[in-house]
């Protein structure tokens, strides 16, 4: 069972996590991500010893390789404040993947009470912040990948929300939703057949209800299914979630 | 080698059969969904009690144990443990040789396909003849289930009506109605022979001792009129506290499994016949198969023995449907196998320490799941196992190196910046065999590490905007 009991928030200040990748590939959606955060008025704080939420290790099965850098992070995320992640999967790792690999651990407490305050962004701007609508306009077709890891959380139906509420969007639902882009971290590279044969399955599906563009709010999903596209020269154009919130409020799509 | 063994074997699996198991898997999943969602106002948390109904069975199972035992015995049954899958086998033999009998009719069982029932029967002279349409398929092609409801999933009606002219059941003829009149016509006959008829249970109540069996074809209705003798297989997670229980887990068990209200024929058996029935056996056995669940109840990976075998978990995996069930190498497959097999192996358990890693975790057999098991949770503790335990794991990057660069902001903050040379150098160039793997089949994106970091402090220098 997921822990998704969330202290509310209160203050308007918060610790952003950008995610190992957004920090390696995609610095436009943690800026998008700052921006989207500083138009809500808050203050983001951006502690720079952050590295990685740990989720690798942790899938990988090598749980004690992860508990170090979980260890780091928890060290890093110090304090009271909300921490807002632009990643549904970071997000579920540090309020369950964490919590699970350090059940035996003394330091269990401190652990659960970073995952108590820690968000993925659109939960935290819908349910935390209480903001349901959405100013600016971007007109486009949008097809919206809700990630795996957010199952069992309200980030997917946030997303929703949020991207309903921008004059503009148009979003479409494409077949089997609810199915697995087949990226799934270390089983991309393990597993690679099967990965790209799900990554196929979940392109033919969004290609066929014809999206200007393909949002989710995970870029390991867009990582692998814009990279698959890619390599079929048939690219897609992949954004998160934030970047279209972004783009919206400075008059739609770039 | 370089990959996952699943992950070859689904490389290799033919084109149609992938096709088959993907519509079929899809189709039942699908229509599954719809029944609970319009027939219930909150199906998950219907799923949840559910989970609690069994998590506290198999939690009490040293309460439950003795008082069914009592109750089978005041209803007439005769009660066998069998610690192992060779105990088990010896027991129904026991019996059978007790009668003098040579020839039995069995209906679907998972457990027998663990405890290799039928092979053994054989190999001591005993004839054991499968009843379900789709065991019947897989016996005559001495083949292996691959869904553990639908054990011919990976078949299509071509091959099977191939396997009847073989096998001198008429000439070739593919029409499903045509193969399923001839097997019936073929068990008829094996029916009134047998002296024992076999069954599993899907559920037991510790309340009444009332056995519940569901199936579709009615043949295990057939196994108990025609036959003298009725064994029941029956694994010690199949207990239920109370017959009430019955009404969620019922409820949930067609839903899930055939997205059906109902099986077609759901039958409560509370004991040999009484002297006022005409009909039924005169004889009934009740063998309680061990062979592992307690030593997999005393591990964190508890919770996998609250399946009620229904293969919704593996309708909607994705793996599965890409791989299908032989992949996994085991009478379970699927997410459930992949945890199940693995723990039943026991000190064999790092033969199949892959079949956890064959899941991308997405979670949805924890959300389809009736009874609620935490598959995804348990898929992760049997990997930190297998790495612990020091067993090999193709494919999957070492990890080591990376904690430590992640546990140390100054070194990760130059790889970022050094990971840039990435850019510079054709992929193949660069000797990482995860890379290579990502990179065979998907672009790599433009590597910009310490991009952000240094938009963030430039942004920090400016003034606020007004």
């Amino acid at each position: 069972m997921l822990n998704t009991e969330r202290k509310p928030v209160t203050g308007k200040r918060v610790q952003l996590m950008a995610t190992c990748l957004c920090d390696a590939f995609y610095d436009d959606v943690a800026a998008a991500t700052v921006e989207v955060l500083e138009h809500l008025g808050v203050e983001v704080a951006f502690p720079e010893a952050q590295t990685c939420c740990g989720q690798p290790a942790f899938n990988g099965g090598d749980w004690a390789a992860s508990r170090k850098v979980v260890r780091h992070t928890v060290k890093t995320f110090a304090g009271e404040e909300p921490v807002v992640v632009p990643s549904g999967s970071c997000a579920a790792m540090m309020f369950h993947g964490a919590v699970l690999e350090f059940e035996k651990e003394k330091d269990v407490g401190e652990v659960e009470a970073l995952g108590r305050r820690t968000w993925e962004l659109a939960d935290f701007i819908v349910n935390g912040l209480g903001v349901k609508a959405w100013p600016g306009r971007y007109d486009a077709t949008v097809a919206f990948h809700r990630s795996c890891h957010s199952r069992g959380t309200k980030s997917g139906e946030a997303s929703l929300t949020l991207l309903n509420a921008i004059a503009g969007v148009r979003v479409v639902e494409f077949g089997e939703g609810e199915q697995c882009c087949g990226f799934g971290g270390t089983f991309s590279v393990s597993f690679p057949n099967i990965s790209t044969a799900m990554g196929a399955l979940k392109l033919d599906h969004v290609r066929a209800v014809k999206p200007d563009v393909f949002v989710s709010g995970d870029m390991s999903c867009m990582m692998h299914l814009g990279g698959l596209a890619a390599k079929e020269g048939k690219p897609i154009k992949t954004l998160h979630l934030a970047q279209v919130l972004r783009d919206a409020l400075k008059g739609g799509p770039r | 080698m370089r990959f996952q063994q699943i992950d070859q074997f689904a490389a290799e699996l033919k084109a149609d059969t992938r096709a088959s198991v993907y519509q079929s898997t899809k189709t039942t999943h699908e229509k599954r969904t719809k029944l609970l969602f319009d027939q219930f106002t909150d199906p998950n948390r219907l799923r949840e009690i559910a989970g609690e109904i069994k998590q506290h069975a198999i939690e009490n199972l040293d309460t439950y144990l003795p008082r069914v035992e009592e109750k089978l015995k005041a209803n007439g049954a005769q009660v066998h443990w069998a610690a192992t899958a060779q105990s088990a086998c010896e027991t129904v033999l026991r019996i059978m040789r007790a009668r003098g009998a040579t020839k039995m009719v069995k209906a679907k069982t998972m457990v027998s396909e663990e405890i290799e029932l039928a092979h053994f029967l054989e190999k001591n002279g005993c004839e054991a003849v499968e009843t379900d349409l789709g065991e019947f398929i897989i016996q005559i092609d001495h083949d292996h289930p691959s869904h553990i409801v639908r054990p011919i999933i990976h078949k299509n009606r071509r091959e099977i009506a191939t396997s009847f002219e073989r096998e001198g059941l008429g000439a070739y003829n593919d029409d499903p109605e045509t193969i399923t009149r001839r097997a019936r016509h073929f068990l008829r006959h094996k029916y009134l022979a047998a002296d024992v008829g076999l069954t599993g249970a899907n559920f037991v109540s510790a309340e009444s001792g009332r056995i519940v069996l569901v199936t579709n074809e009615g043949n295990s209705r057939f196994c108990l009129a025609a036959t003298k003798c009725h064994i029941a297989l029956v694994g010690i997670e199949k207990i239920v506290p109370r017959d009430r229980d019955l009404g969620i887990l019922l409820n949930l068990l067609g839903r899930s499994g055939t997205a059906q209200d109902l099986t077609v024929y759901t039958e409560f058996i509370g004991g040999p016949k009484s002297a006022a029935q005409p009909d039924g056996p005169e004889e009934m056995h009740v063998i309680f198969v061990d062979n592992g669940r307690t030593d997999v109840l005393a591990t964190e990976c508890r919770d996998i023995l609250r399946c009620i075998r229904c293969g919704a978990c593996l309708n909607v995996c994705p793996v599965y449907r890409q791989a299908s069930g032989h992949a996994y190498r085991s009478v379970y497959p699927g997410p459930v196998g992949a945890v199940l097999s693995p723990l039943l192996a026991a000190e064999k358990f790092p033969a199949l320490a892959d079949l956890p890693k064959a899941s991308s975790l997405c979670g949805a057999c924890n959300e389809v799941c009736p009874v609620n098991i935490p598959i995804p949770d348990l898929l992760l503790r049997l990997r930190n196992k297998a790495k612990e335990e020091g067993v090999p794991s193709p494919g999957t990057p070492p990890m080591g190196a990376w904690a430590l660069l992640a546990s140390q902001p100054t070194a990760w903050k130059a790889s970022l910046v050094g990971g840039k040379l990435m850019n510079h150098l054709p992929t193949k160039m660069i000797p990482v065999p995860a890379l290579q793997a990502w990179a065979d089949k998907r672009e790599l994106p433009r590597w910009r590490g310490g991009e952000f970091r240094k938009w963030m402090k430039a942004r920090a220098k400016k003034p606020p905007s007004p």
